[in-house]
């Protein structure tokens, strides 16, 4: 009998979280206006029925594959690896989903759960916009409203994004309150949400927000990492050795990881926005950075003064300019089952440019400081070294801000 | 359940509100707004105008059940250099002049975890404070600050809404003191008010189930609905209202609106 106790006693997953309060760890939780709590609750009891309903797998298995257009490849980058001269790199290409990014994953499974509990109306916050255009996307197939609010500054730096959601039908809302990024767009989410209770469903894009969240979208990205598991058994008979992620709230990166947190020898590596340095106080690396906190319904690393004021975020890339982490990642960190590195706005526009001349792939911003921080590490590592990074979004809604950072002009020269 | 706590100011106001046979103006303004000296003006002004409970807000950078008044409210405050131990600077000095007027800080936790839980009750109740509102502490986040400011010998009111049904309204209460906050609806502060009629059918729902008074607010902006609102509940709660003239007026003028409020009610 000893032995079972001793087995038990010790945590022998990564993969268990969050708790029945929706913790990890410390993390998580549900920090949210009692107006809103009964809500989540309701959420939280339709996500763990649903779950387990072939329904709606079957209904999610579907989409994923027929509209999604899922499993994405797992993309060998020879031209990459070969100039880089160490690592063999693989691509998971998140970026050839419908709409160019991960988002969409997330997207499918919250609709589908908004339909079943009667929701007639849909709102979401976006940064980049790749989340507001994956949210209006299925909000056209599904026929329902939808409201996206976005930051009045990344308004301005993801045009074409905005213009992709009102085509959609969706309503863009600018907001000018406080750094008019995605934090701010948020708390408006959340005041909205707040106002309208009883018939909205709200679509969090990323592994934040109070518990059922980070573990939900968590959930709905995982199809991610398990694809990359049986694509590199396919490729090289293996696991890989590394595991590399942009991260923002964290979605890409806690979907490709997640199936691997139990596979100890993997390197698992999440790389933040450094912006313009993080010695500069201009970046949005919250676990490098921050500390621990409570904000937007979970406690998590935030990027904040002695007071427990929230500070600016700032990165090149929209997606990433968040002053805070998804809960499970913070959880991660201070564990030590990931290692949390940052890549400046100059580093991640480098990979952005070689990315596109070596691969012909434009990458993302996002995307492009997980690449930036392959560059630093690949060339240093053995050939039969298997390194799996996630392209988790394309680079198209990206090409203004590049050629303003690069100096280059739209038309010929 | 708790042990109860010794009698604070916020049950000798409700029970000498309940004697004077009417219900009490409760006023919420911002700590630090627009800077330190004319909140502290207006705070020692409140009781003389006649507030029978003062809620202070703490100041966050992210107010995320607030509508755009508090917002801004919060925001000038923090601009002009508003901390956490100035806040409780303020209750302190506030406290010199009146031992009576029970005085409730209202925010986010953010600001009250980073300063430390535990600390932070201590300096509180040092520097007399009676009670907390913390929007993002709901009940099923308890163990974080409301058992602990119990056993510190602070309320810990709890906020109940129309979403709290009577299924779910046991588990708030459990562990709710001094008094019961009714946000009267699903929204964020100082937009839209509630009709009397659904105020008097939620009064008489919690009423069922707790013998706490029970404040009601958000959206009540003029000295009639306040006044409305009183003679339903135990109090009516003002505070975006109040918030707007202290930004556009200042604070004589501020004064001269709770001191109309007050007049309504009574």
């Amino acid at each position: 009998m000893w032995f079972i106790t001793a087995l038990m006693s010790t945590p022998n997953t990564f993969r268990a979280g969050p708790d029945e309060d929706g913790r990890f760890g410390i993390y998580g939780g549900r920090f949210v206006a009692e107006t809103l709590m009964p809500l989540i609750l309701e959420l939280e009891q339709a996500y763990e029925t649903s779950k387990d309903d072939p329904e709606f797998k079957r209904q999610m298995d579907y989409y994923l594959s027929q509209y999604v257009g899922r499993p994405s490849p797992l993309y060998l980058a020879q031209r990459l690896t070969d100039h880089l001269g160490g690592a063999k790199v693989y691509f998971k290409r998140e970026d050839l989903n419908h709409t160019g990014a991960h988002k969409i994953n997330n997207c499918v499974g919250q609709i589908l759960l908004a339909k079943r509990m009667g929701k007639t109306r849909i709102i979401a916050e976006t940064g980049a916009g790749q989340h507001g255009v994956a949210t209006a996307t299925v909000c056209a197939l599904f026929d329902l409203p939808c409201v996206v609010y976005m930051g009045a500054k990344d308004i301005e730096r993801q045009a074409p994004n905005v213009f992709r959601m009102k085509m959609l039908g969706a309503e863009v809302r600018p907001v000018t309150a406080g750094s008019m990024s995605l934090k701010d767009a948020l708390n408006e989410a959340l005041r909205d949400w707040v106002t309208n209770v009883e018939d909205t469903f709200y679509i969090i894009g990323t592994v934040a927000g109070p518990h059922p969240f980070p573990a939900m979208v968590r959930d709905f990205q995982s199809v991610i990492g398990e694809e990359v598991r049986m694509q590199i058994m396919e490729a090289e008979g293996r696991l890989p050795d590394t595991l590399v992620a942009c991260i923002g709230g964290g979605s890409n990166a806690m979907g490709l990881f997640h199936p691997f947190l139990d596979d100890s020898g993997i390197d698992i590596i999440a790389v933040e926005a450094a912006g313009r340095g993080i010695e500069t106080g201009q970046h949005a690396a919250s676990l490098s950075a921050g500390s621990p906190g409570v904000l937007h319904g979970n406690r998590t690393y935030l990027l904040q003064d002695d007071d427990g004021q929230i500070q600016e975020a700032h990165s090149i890339s929209a997606g990433l300019d968040y002053p805070g982490i998804g809960p499970e990642h913070a959880w991660l960190h201070d564990i030590g089952r990931a290692s949390y590195v940052s890549v400046t706005d100059d580093e991640a526009i480098e990979a952005f440019q070689l990315t596109t001349k070596l691969e012909g792939i434009i990458p993302a911003l996002e995307s492009a400081h997980a690449i930036a921080h392959v560059m630093k590490i690949a060339g240093n590592l053995p050939r039969d070294h298997i390194m799996v990074l996630n392209l988790s979004g394309r680079g198209d809604k990206d090409l203004n801000t590049v050629a303003t950072a690069t100096g280059m002009t739209f038309g010929v020269e | 359940m708790m042990k109860a706590l010794p009698e604070t100011r916020i049950a000798r106001r409700f029970a000498a509100l309940k004697k004077q046979g009417r219900g009490g103006l409760v006023t919420f303004s911002t700590a630090g707004d627009p800077d330190y000296d004319t909140a502290l003006t207006i705070l020692k002004g409140l009781p003389q105008a006649g507030a029978d409970i003062i809620e202070l807000g703490m100041p966050f950078s992210d107010p995320m059940a607030d509508g755009p008044a508090i917002q801004k409210a919060s925001l000038r405050a923090l601009k002009a250099g508003q901390t956490m131990i100035k806040t409780l600077n303020m209750v302190r000095a506030f406290r010199e002049g009146d031992d009576d007027t029970p005085v409730v800080l209202m925010g986010y936790y953010n600001p009250i975890y980073v300063y430390g839980p535990e600390k932070f009750l201590k300096d509180a109740k040092a520097a007399g404070v009676d009670g907390l509102i913390v929007v993002d502490l709901p009940p099923e986040e308890e163990a974080e600050l409301c058992i602990p400011a119990l056993e510190a010998g602070l309320n810990f009111i709890f906020l109940t809404a129309p979403t709290t049904d009577d299924r779910r309204l046991p588990r708030v209460l459990e562990n709710a003191s001094g008094f019961v906050y009714y946000v009267s609806i699903t929204g964020i502060t100082g937009t839209t008010s509630a009709a009397a009629s659904d105020i008097e059918k939620a009064y008489k729902r919690l009423k069922k189930h707790t013998d706490l008074p029970i404040a009601v607010g958000f959206g009540i902006t003029t000295p009639e609905q306040a006044a409305k609102v009183a003679s339903i509940a135990d109090a009516a709660v003002v505070g975006s209202a109040l918030v707007k003239i202290i930004a556009e007026e200042g604070a004589s003028a501020a004064l001269n609106f709770v001191a109309s409020l007050a007049k309504g009610i009574r």
